[in-house]
């Protein structure tokens, strides 16, 4: 499989805290990787470095690199809004733009870039909402205020507004805890079918959900990446003790 | 020392199972015994409850199978809990076809207690006891996660296979001396092949075993 993303010897620091310890890992492209591991381990600080998000916090501190298609992305040259426009994130909490309806908010990362002919925004709205399995919901109220949808299908709105703008990684940061199960499902389903032409990474609490949803799993502790391999091996036979002891429920 | 589950009901569901699959063993170990002594001592009632008993066999097999999928259903288990768990689901099967084979010698043994004695016993009851030894020592395994012990038993299969043979060559000569024994001789014949089958059975679970400790796969190769 070829590499989409590489982190090599990535550190990230916190003024004085240590959060991502030398870690060198491959994305595999078009596939789901999971990144698990227990609260304050480091995941969600490894998966925003991956967009350059802690550009805007000024006592982080990035170094080692991250290398997307063979590129480094904290590279002097690279304009980090080029990035995040190739790298897309959900959040764990849906953020629809709330005074938006549904149509200007797939239509939102386009805006922002440039202007969009009438036929073209249409046609980008009604594709990125099918990819979602979103658009026969609302197909009808397109001009509503997206605030009016449910949880599930905010979130769903989120990943259409993400996949709108044609990103190649799309970064999740638990997607769905914030869901009742069956918009959790759906989530879970559309992952499935996204990685055919994203590649997907995904930070759960969920170990459940890592397993059902991931080709690739990463188990973090304490900022170091203690095993990365299949998610099918993870699950059933890891190497390290300290993993199955996590999955197993044996510490957390 | 096994690390503890941090819900302490879940450690007692799976302690639960392996105090059944445990007794499930030894009732298979007096199973043996019985249909053995049955045949030794000529004691059709004791035959008579050997075959009866099998129905607590098959009663722990539905507990146990019953226990493994609620487990399976709400704590949805991982790594060497799951490697615990079908295994338990497939060692049942097993020893309860162990129970099935004694039902059979029991049913022999009932039958040639009704004949004259063709031949002095010796490697039955060596190859019951062998068979028996692996049963106890693959469920001991088993229980400690002695994968050396694990290994011992598959490699003990081959004594009884040896004894199984050797039997088989010396009924032979039987039969062609005397066609008259050959009734007799198929029924002693048939007992073999089930303590074979009850080894073969023990070695099934040793090799599980290996699995479940290791991860590796044994089965249909040399360990």
């Amino acid at each position: 499989m070829t590499c989409k993303v590489r982190l090599e010897a990535l550190n990230i620091h916190f003024g004085k805290t240590h959060a991502v310890k030398d870690i060198g890992m491959d994305f595999p492209e078009h596939s789901v990787t999971a990144i698990i591991g227990p609260s304050g381990c480091g995941k969600s600080t490894m998966l925003r470095s991956i967009n350059r998000m802690h550009d805007l916090v000024p006592s982080a501190r990035v170094t080692g690199r991250i290398l997307v298609d063979d590129a480094d992305i904290y590279a002097r040259e690279v304009d980090p809004v080029s990035i995040r426009r190739r790298i897309g994130m959900v959040f764990q909490k849906p953020n629809p733009f709330p005074a938006m309806s549904i149509y200007d908010n797939v239509v939102a990362g386009h805006k922002l870039n440039c202007r969009l002919v009438k036929g073209e925004a249409d046609e980008i709205v009604e594709t990125s909402l099918k990819r979602v399995a979103l658009w026969d919901e609302v197909k009808d109220r397109l001009k509503t205020n997206a605030m009016n949808l449910s949880g599930g299908q905010q979130q769903r709105l989120c990943i259409a507004r993400t996949i709108a703008v044609k990103p190649e990684v799309i970064l999740m940061d638990e997607p769905a805890s914030a869901l009742d199960p069956i918009s959790t499902l759906k989530i879970e389903e559309l992952i499935e079918e996204l990685k055919e032409r994203y590649t997907i990474i995904i930070v759960t609490h969920n170990m459940q959900q890592a397993a059902r949803v991931s080709d690739f799993t990463a188990f973090l502790y304490i900022g170091e990446l203690i095993e990365f391999g299949e998610t099918k091996k993870i699950f059933t036979t890891p190497e390290k003790k300290q993993t199955e002891d996590y999955i197993t429920g044996r510490f957390g | 020392m096994e690390r503890e589950h941090l819900s302490k009901q879940f450690d007692a569901e799976l302690n639960e199972i392996r105090g059944k699959l445990l007794e499930m063993g030894g009732k298979v170990e007096a199973m043996i015994a019985g249909a053995m002594q049955s045949l030794l001592e000529r004691d059709s009632e004791l035959a008579e409850r050997t075959i009866a008993f099998d129905h607590e066999i098959n009663r722990l097999e539905m507990e146990i199978d019953d226990k493994c999928l609620a487990v399976m259903a709400r704590r949805q288990p991982t790594a060497r809990d799951l490697r615990f768990l079908t295994l338990a689901l497939k060692i049942v099967t097993d020893l309860e076809r162990m129970g099935d084979q004694c039902v059979s010698i029991a049913k022999r043994a009932r039958e040639l207690n009704l004949e004259p004695v063709l031949k002095p016993y010796i490697d039955l009851p060596r190859m019951a006891h062998a068979a028996a030894g692996m049963v106890r020592e693959a469920l001991d395994a088993f229980m400690s996660g002695d994968e050396k012990l694990a290994i011992k038993v598959c490699e003990d299969d081959q004594l009884v296979d040896d004894l199984n043979e050797q039997l088989q060559r010396e009924l032979l000569t039987f039969m062609m001396e005397d066609p008259a024994s050959i009734s007799r001789a198929i029924k002693i014949n048939h007992i073999s092949k089930c303590l074979e089958r009850i080894a073969d059975h023990a070695t099934n679970v040793a090799e599980m075993v290996i699995f479940m400790l290791k991860g590796k796969d044994v089965r249909h190769n040399a360990v």
